[in-house]
């Protein structure tokens, strides 16, 4: 019995690293505090009414948020174990199978579990209140997709220390991933918590392009929505065409490894190749869905700390949309050299390109927004200013990549690996951190510390360029993608020491970050206006933070940057047309179920992940259970009293005063 | 504090000056930049075309974007001009699309005729005949063969200099790519396929190859030596292979196919049909089996074949 209990215990968490076990005991304290600290401070009800069961799209952005910054944490410390691992030839810091397992959940985590939920914590704090909405169009929804975001990530990240992470790669192509390969259950830890995370994506997805077709104030047409909105659409529409892919190929995938099914395995029929094909049919626009957020943020920060309207207005709406086009036509260019033969090359080669046309035009646009203008040297535009070199250098590699015959030079090395994180690093996490900065003060109500930021912005910067350039050098010498060694003779172990140098730097940026973060906390210098940086879209004319109902009245929108024009027109002594008199407001209820619901998920997958039908089948009918009832709950409405919503507006005005 | 500012404002530009500096520098020990072989020269010209091509626009874009920042900044007593409600310019967007349209189509010509004129499964301009050499990915190491020698090598390749060498690439194992910078660009191996990289080393020398793609735990020893020699280097090499090492038998490669890190090794004949039968693995009868399978060589009869567990399977499809 003990024998047996044993047993399972070794295979059940993982054992015998020590890297992991210090882990496993940092997790394990870090538990008992949390629940201590909730216990003692008798939070548990103001943890559950608060968060854990709002709709406010307010909180649950700011969850998002919460959460991908840990992530963000976790990404990073793989990343820097693995630039340890490469400092140095035949370094023996950690061994193949570790190393293997922490470039997999280094790549997982840092799209799917940090770009994507600081994506969606800024579309859930910024798109209603730029659209003057009171709420997302599906506010239930809204938090079923956090919650399935959160336990998905959850179910893969304890991988690594209960039964063992993913290590077949990022997109874990069969028949690596197959089930003869990679026997353990670390690739059903990769199927389900992406699984269970992406179908969340895809409502959110979903969810947005319906708050922002049906949602806008009066008098907001599509051609006067702000650009992070048209940004935040086109992302969208990317991913509902996308996710749906990723959805149905995990499926298979798992199919193929639970039920012995053959749609990926050469042996009956299947095909390997069918898996490459899907997966970079989602893969490739994933990276667009992260990037055009990102242009749309660089869009307004832009504006705003130059003082001048956005260059190109129609362009930069052409721009994206043309681009959430042709992400779909680019997928083959990442097979070049797997014989597609020279049609396919060329083809995909020219589509591949092509998307550079509109993305230099949105280069060009925000250079001319900034041109004849105001430049305010504010940690946000420096963010965004450091964007555009690091961008373009970036864009230009992946024009050099697209190439199809030179390509068979870059493919799957390490000048690959320095292209995808200028852009990544360059584009998505400087244009998020922008954005972070720049709606700080209306989720929480106070500035973040600029001289903190600054330090944080030199150090990510620097170490940025520090980190990759060595690394085009790196892959132009043959050095290729995931090798965890290699040897003296190669002459790599001076550029590679030097990158990981630049990979501690941004470390350090990081630490500034988060000692910003914390530092700004206790000093809580309250923004009092609302307005902290003379902003000009609609989101800067209500209080910070934002409350519950967003707006007492809604706007009546008359231009583009129409806070910016209103603000005018007060300088030049036209008053504003009187206030109409304020109304109940129609506000949704907190429910638990999305809660629930997606613990129960969690549940059904950790079941399929060991192959527990006794766990995941009562789960799945729990599931099912949690729809029933909330098909048949019909109070789930209610509405905020003329005398509450005067009371809180008098507030944040006397908080103004 | 006006000095530091002044510092930080010139450090990006200066880190591109340095990288250009830094790559330039380096070009002389650069393997992809300094080929051996016909493939590789041509990839590298469109690599430094296509270069060029892209700092028509990037240089530009840096100098202006530096231009920009530090014109319009909003400092007291700055005189640049200031339109707050200036947004749109037909004249200046019109260039602005037109300069990328013009840079990309250019490229896109360069791009099409040179995806053309370097499909890899073309064969070489020469009036030498080309050497075949099957490679195989294992678990974790590769296996060549040269069929026309009757010889095997695990992890080493030896060519002889100007002589057009056809690779033949597959896998019994997850998928890996055949990669010999110096010499030219990678190919994927994949099981169930027969692809066609040709390679051609100009001079003679050693010259590092790998797996490119990861294919499991040990995938970073997946690496060779390619060892270019005159012809009659080559022919001596062929002869003492074929006088001192073991033959590979069949044992010998199911062996060898098990999951495992591998040293260099030498056979001095190896089951006839080999090569054929792994490509072959997967053809289900009746299935027209997968495109890259047509393309197989057959200058091995699969009659000629020893009685081998999978040749049945073989014997069949050549039926068809």
């Amino acid at each position: 019995m003990l024998d047996s209990i044993k047993d399972f215990a070794s295979e059940f968490f993982v054992t015998g690293d020590p890297l992991i076990l210090g882990a496993q005991v940092s997790i394990a304290i870090a538990m008992v505090a949390i629940l201590f600290v909730l216990s003692y401070f008798k939070k548990w009800g103001w943890l559950w009414r608060e968060w854990l069961t709002t709709v406010d799209h307010k909180k649950i952005g700011i969850m998002y948020i919460i959460c991908s910054i840990l992530m963000l944490f976790r990404g990073g410390v793989d990343a820097l174990l693995m630039r340890l691992q490469l400092a140095m030839p035949e370094m023996q810091f950690l061994e193949a199978e570790h190393y293997n397992q922490i470039f997999t959940t280094h790549g997982v985590i840092m799209i799917l579990f940090m770009a994507m939920p600081l994506m969606f914590g800024l579309f859930n704090i910024v798109v209603p209140l730029q659209i003057g909405a009171r709420d997302v169009a599906y506010p239930f929804l809204n938090a079923l997709s956090f919650w399935l975001f959160f336990w998905g990530a959850m179910l893969f990240n304890v991988s690594f220390v209960i039964g063992g992470s993913p290590d077949a790669g990022w997109l874990a192509y069969p028949p690596l991933s197959g089930l003869t390969h990679s026997p353990g259950v670390g690739q059903n830890f990769y199927i389900w918590g992406i699984q269970i995370s992406g179908i969340g994506s895809l409502a959110t997805g979903i969810n947005f392009i319906v708050t922002i077709l049906k949602m806008r104030a009066p008098g907001m047409t599509l051609m006067k929505m702000p650009m992070f909105t048209w940004s935040v659409f086109s992302s969208c529409i990317i991913i509902i065409f996308a996710f749906p892919i990723l959805t149905v190929t995990l499926a298979l995938l798992f199919l193929d490894r639970f039920l012995g099914t053959h749609f990926f395995t050469l042996d009956a029929g299947g095909n390997p190749m069918m898996y490459i094909n899907l997966i970079w049919m989602w893969g490739h626009p994933e990276v667009y869905i992260v990037v055009l957020p990102a242009f749309g943020i660089f869009s307004e920060i832009a504006a705003t700390f130059s003082k001048k309207k956005l260059f190109g207005y129609k362009s930069m709406v052409f721009a994206m949309i043309s681009i959430s086009v042709f992400s779909f036509f680019t997928w083959a260019h990442h097979f070049f050299t797997m014989g597609s033969g020279a049609d396919v090359n060329a083809f995909f080669a020219v589509t591949t390109m092509a998307i550079a046309i509109p993305t230099g035009v949105k280069v060009f646009n925000w250079l001319f927004t900034m041109f004849r203008g105001r430049i305010t040297f504010t940690t946000p535009m420096m963010w965004m200013i450091a964007f555009i070199p690091c961008f373009v250098i970036g864009g230009m590699t992946g024009v050099l990549l697209s190439v199809a015959p030179a390509d068979f030079q870059f493919h799957n090395s390490y000048f690959l690996i320095a292209h995808f994180h200028q852009v990544l690093i360059g584009g998505v996490a400087f244009g998020y951190f922008a954005g972070l900065y720049y709606w700080w003060p209306k989720m929480f109500g106070f500035k973040l510390n600029e001289h903190l930021g600054k330090w944080a912005f030199w150090f990510w910067n620097i170490g940025f360029y520090v980190c990759f350039m060595p690394q085009y050098v790196l892959g132009l010498d043959g050095m290729t993608r995931r090798m965890y060694t290699y040897d003296f003779d190669m002459g790599w172990g001076p550029l590679n020491l030097v990158s990981t140098i630049g990979g501690f730097m941004m470390g350090i940026g990081f630490i500034f970050q988060v000692w910003q973060i914390a530092y700004s906390i206790k000093k809580n210098q309250k923004d009092v206006t609302g307005d902290p940086w003379n902003g000009r879209t609609l989101e800067w004319s209500i209080p910070s933070p934002a409350p519950l109902y967003n707006f007492a009245t809604l706007p009546q929108v008359e231009a583009v940057d129409d806070w910016w024009e209103k603000k005018q027109k007060r300088e030049q002594g036209i008053a504003p047309p009187p206030a109409p008199p304020l109304e109940p407001i129609h506000m949704p209820k907190n429910s638990g179920i999305p809660f629930i619901k997606s613990l129960l998920w969690f549940f059904v997958g950790f079941g399929f992940v060991w192959g527990w039908l006794w766990m995941a089948i009562p789960a799945l009918i729990g599931v099912g259970i949690c729809m029933l009832v909330r098909q048949f709950s019909y109070d789930t409405d209610y509405y905020i009293p003329v005398s509450e919503v005067q009371k809180a507006e008098a507030q944040a005005r006397g908080a103004a005063l | 504090m006006k000095s530091r500012k002044k510092v930080r404002r010139f450090i990006v530009p200066l880190l591109f000056v340095s990288i250009l500096v830094l790559l330039s520098g380096c070009s002389e020990s650069i393997r992809v930049l300094d080929p051996k072989g016909p493939i590789g020269e041509s990839q590298k010209d469109l690599i430094l075309i296509s270069s060029l091509l892209c700092a028509i626009i990037l240089v530009p874009v840096l100098a202006l974007t530096a231009f920009i920042v530090y014109r319009y900044r909003d400092k007291p007593g700055n005189k640049a001009a200031y339109k707050p409600n200036w947004s749109h310019s037909t004249l200046m967007e019109t260039i602005w699309w037109g300069i990328p349209v013009v840079i990309i189509t250019i490229l896109a010509i360069v791009t099409v005729k040179g995806t053309y004129d370097l499909e890899p499964s073309k064969p070489l301009d020469s009036e030498k005949k080309p050497l075949v050499i099957q490679a195989t990915s294992l678990d974790w190491k590769w296996l060549f063969k040269y069929p026309e020698q009757g010889i095997a090598t695990v992890n080493y390749i030896e060519i002889p200099e100007d002589v057009p060498i056809r690779f033949e690439l597959t896998s019994d194992a997850p998928m890996n790519s055949f990669w010999i910078p110096e010499l030219g660009g990678q190919m994927y191996t994949m099981s169930g396929m027969a692809m066609k990289l040709h390679l051609q080393a100009d001079e003679p020398g050693e010259y590092y190859g790998s797996g490119a793609n990861f294919s499991g735990e040990h995938f970073a020893d997946m690496k060779f030596t390619v060892r270019a020699t005159s012809e009659a280097e080559f022919n001596k090499w062929v002869e003492s292979v074929k006088q001192t090492s073991p033959a590979l038998t069949e044992e010998g490669y199911q062996q060898l196919a098990k999951p495992g890190k591998a040293d260099v090794q030498y056979f001095s004949s190896f089951p006839e049909g080999l090569f054929e039968r792994i490509v072959t693995k997967y053809v289900v009868e009746g299935d027209e089996g997968h495109a890259g399978h047509r393309q197989m060589t057959t200058e091995e009869s699969p009659s000629s074949e020893p009685e081998q567990p999978k040749s049945d399977m073989s014997h069949e499809h050549a039926g068809h």
